[in-house]
């Protein structure tokens, strides 16, 4: 007999997802899934974000990786709170290993929670984790045309960190072609051109970390 | 990449619906995914029948359908599906190239099933 169904094949992530925004919504945390490819410069802008807003705000960071717990070391030798999951082979986090994670973590008091997923531009752009914003990560030695060939992670994302700007001189890079194509599918798409290497355009991405925690606590 | 993990979560979804309807025998699943999904459909194949061997739905069929992109302008509101080659097509109406939404093109669901 045929049998109609229509059922999401991720239904089951997506609703521990929702299960996350609920206690994450009840904390009143902001929840940031950063997701790029490895050695655009993740963890070094994480390093910078959490030492500078130290003193304004509580953050504290999930590390993804496949193995070790490198990640997580350089975030908490910060003062940030730091939980490492290893997937031991998965090419992206998922719900279920977060909701695990949180049992490592106090969220009391907290500002923001950052995701740091595995380094991969295509899988993590599929698996919710019960964030409020993905942030996409691309480094000027990439080459500006990755928004092209990824289009699902970018379409997905509210902010896009532009980073490596200090390489600029050295690299064929067009910010306008990279930024043209990232908002093709995304009008709505926050671009900042950074370097955590020299500082240069943290200051946007910093304000934009202030308004939306302020925009989650009155929610 | 993680197609495997996909089709356990198939078979989940599919063994639940079979005790639903109190059927023993799948023969057939068809899957429709959306071309910007990120998934292989071959890869996907494989897996299906990696995890249904030695189990009784092993020797079901897995049909995958392409669900096609449709794009809205954000100029002038027309609706288009352009070739998954070139998703970055401008509007066909107005030629407007940028902040497109995507209505359709991401979805990936378990259709229907043939069993009794």
């Amino acid at each position: 007999m045929d049998i109609p169904v229509i059922r999401n094949i991720l239904e089951a992530n997506d609703r521990i997802s929702n299960q996350l925004r609920k206690i994450f919504k009840a904390k009143q945390i902001l929840v940031l899934n950063l997701i790029s490819s490895p050695g655009s410069g993740k963890t070094s802008t994480l390093e910078r974000t959490l030492t500078d807003l130290r003193d304004e705000l509580k953050m504290a960071v999930i590390e993804g990786d496949l193995v070790t717990d490198n990640d997580a070391r350089r975030v908490a030798a910060t003062g940030a709170q730091a939980v490492q999951i290893n997937t031991d082979g998965a090419c992206h986090l998922d719900s279920s290993m977060v909701l695990q994670a949180l049992d490592s973590l106090d969220l009391e008091g907290l500002d923001i929670l950052f995701v740091e997923n595995v380094g991969n531009l295509v899988c993590p752009a599929e698996f919710e984790v019960g964030e409020d914003y993905k942030i996409s990560l691309l480094s000027v030695t990439e080459g500006d045309d990755k928004p092209e060939k990824y289009p699902l992670l970018f379409a997905e994302s509210q902010v896009m960190l532009l980073n490596k700007t200090d390489l600029l001189p050295y690299v064929d890079f067009s910010l306008e072609r990279a930024s043209k194509f990232a908002k093709a599918l995304n009008k709505n798409l926050d671009i900042f051109p950074i370097s955590c290497k020299t500082a240069e355009g943290m200051g946007a991405w910093y304000d934009w970390l202030r308004a939306k925690t302020k925009e989650k606590k009155e929610a | 990449m993680h197609e495997l993990s996909i089709a356990q979560g198939l078979v989940a979804i599919i063994k639940e619906e079979m005790e639903k309807h109190e059927v023993t025998k799948l023969h057939s699943v068809r899957v429709a995914y959306g071309q910007m999904a990120a998934l292989v459909p071959e890869a996907l194949t494989f897996a299906f029948e990696a995890c249904t061997l030695g189990t009784d739905m092993e020797g079901a069929t897995l049909e995958m359908v392409p669900i096609p992109v449709i794009l809205k302008c954000s100029e002038c509101g027309e609706q288009f599906s352009p070739d998954k080659s070139d998703l970055f097509m401008p509007c066909p109406n107005c030629d407007e190239g940028l902040g497109h939404e995507v209505l359709q093109g991401k979805e990936l669901y378990l259709d229907n099933m043939e069993a009794e």
